[in-house]
């Protein structure tokens, strides 16, 4: 109904706004949206009349409201990918439980969150040490002008789930190598597809290896559960592999360049190390590299901020724009390591919120730490407006980050 | 004041026992809430942003 009155409405946006006039900041449309119309009509590429909210507080109120939907079947693409227009998903997979509801959801996620709580995560710090130590070792091995997402921002996260997952040490590199090219856009998409593809079958065969090998890691506790199918733990674990891998990885690096880019702040994590939970909470608010979500869809009409969200109407939340809502953050366009920014809506709100985020924060506590400690002089090997950002990406960030030291 | 958890609603982020270990805690198996503390005597504050941080509404604070 809705969408036949509105079809053509001349306010609504075509497309989420992703061009920043700066690298750091979310694009400056969205700033004026949140305060004209910060529940805004949203065109989809497939045509889908939708919504766009860039409100803090209106943002936490749909994502935790269980009328509106994660299922992914019900949802429409917010983007063209390689170009072409996206068929509507298909409903998730057995054990992809990120595109479920209710007790499907939760069901799998019981599961998974014991293996994840502040504790277990804390004891895997020492293991998280040694893996960032050796890739710090590496990138100074490469030398100035090196890569620092090559060398160390995306093999990290990469070796962690390897350790979570239980991946054996015979398979990492060739685990590595499939990662790097799913997650390196200059490759053709049917390279992509076929490198995830054999991601897929390696984990499937994984999973059966750890019946007759069980270890001391997730896959051999999902199927110990003796409550899943072989199917679903394998989604289960690509799951966990795609979730926690591209995003800690593009925190470290575009972290970095934050960093470097301000040299007070750098200074004042340097001469007081004890802010580096606070940076980390900061830099996740600062830069907010979920730029395409979350997203939801109303199973009912629900007014949010005096709109009628109707039935069936797709919801996307600018993540970035939220986590820069003056009504949330004062002075939210500083990096500001002194502020509290816990409250922000980078690891999402409700009960999908980020179930890796004890990790990740570890992972990038530990990984600044180490990399300012280890490189007193650490610089950018080319100037700042010609590093290449993720601009079109669902995960922003950095492409590389060549450095010197 | 005084502090209630539902366990049954708690999706395991673990904002609250990051937020103040002395009052939460997560179960060891499943991750859901631990509630050590219901009085959070010397600890409000922090209970109170715990109850806000909840991603699942599981918190509530009984101000008294």
């Amino acid at each position: 109904m809705t969408e036949t009155l509105d079809s053509g409405s001349p306010s609504a946006l075509d497309g989420i706004p992703l061009e920043r006039e700066h690298r750091l900041n979310p694009p400056a449309v969205l700033g004026e949206l949140r305060t004209t119309e910060p529940v805004a009509r949203l065109r989809f590429p497939d045509g889908h009349l939708g919504w766009l909210i860039t409100s803090h507080e209106l943002a936490r109120a749909v994502l935790a409201d269980r009328r509106f939907s994660s299922r992914s079947e019900l949802r429409h693409s917010p983007v063209r990918v390689g170009g072409q227009v996206s068929p509507r998903p298909q409903p998730a997979k057995p054990g992809m439980f990120i595109g479920m509801d209710g007790e499907d959801h939760a069901r799998y996620r019981k599961l998974l969150t014991g293996q994840f709580t502040v504790r277990r995560m804390n004891k895997l710090k020492p293991r998280i040490e040694q893996i960032v130590a050796d890739h710090l070792a590496a990138l100074r091995a490469a030398g100035p002008g090196a890569d620092l997402v090559r060398e160390f921002a995306l093999p990290v996260p990469s070796m962690v789930i390897c350790e979570l997952l239980g991946v054996p040490y015979e398979d990492r590199d060739e685990f590595q190598r499939e990662t790097r090219t799913t997650f390196n856009l200059d490759n053709d998409f049917e390279v992509i597809m076929a490198a995830f593809q054999r991601i897929e079958a390696f984990v499937a065969d994984l999973v059966r290896r750890k019946h007759d090998e069980p270890g001391d890691d997730m896959l051999t506790g999902l199927i110990e559960t003796g409550e899943l199918t072989d199917e679903e733990v394998a989604n289960m674990g690509l799951l966990l592999l795609v979730a926690g891998h591209e995003t800690t990885a593009n925190m470290i690096g575009i972290g970095t360049l934050a960093l470097l880019e301000h040299p007070e702040q750098l200074q004042a994590l340097r001469e007081d190390p004890t802010l580096i939970d606070n940076a980390v909470e900061e830099l996740m608010r600062y830069l907010t590299i979920i730029q395409l979500g979350p997203s939801r869809v109303a199973l009912e009409d629900v007014e949010v901020g005096g709109v009628v969200i109707a039935a069936g109407d797709n919801v996307l939340i600018s993540a970035p724009a939220v986590n820069r809502d003056p009504k949330r953050f004062e002075r939210p366009d500083e990096l500001d390591f002194r502020r509290s920014a816990t409250g922000h809506l980078g690891f999402g709100h409700g009960v999908h919120q980020c179930l890796g985020q004890q990790l990740a924060r570890i992972e990038m506590r530990v990984a600044y730490h180490a990399l300012i400690r280890e490189f007193p002089d650490l610089r950018l090997a080319v100037p700042a407006a010609e590093v290449p950002m993720r601009s079109d990406m669902a995960i922003y960030g950095v492409h590389s980050l060549p450095v010197a030291f | 004041m005084r502090i209630e958890v539902d366990p049954d609603r708690c999706a395991g982020s673990g904002m609250c026992a990051l937020t103040d270990p002395d009052v939460f805690d997560q179960d060891e198996v499943d991750g859901t809430v631990v509630l050590l503390d219901p009085t959070a005597v010397g600890h409000e504050d922090q209970a109170r942003e715990a109850a806000h941080l909840c991603p699942a509404g599981a918190i509530k604070v009984v101000e008294q």
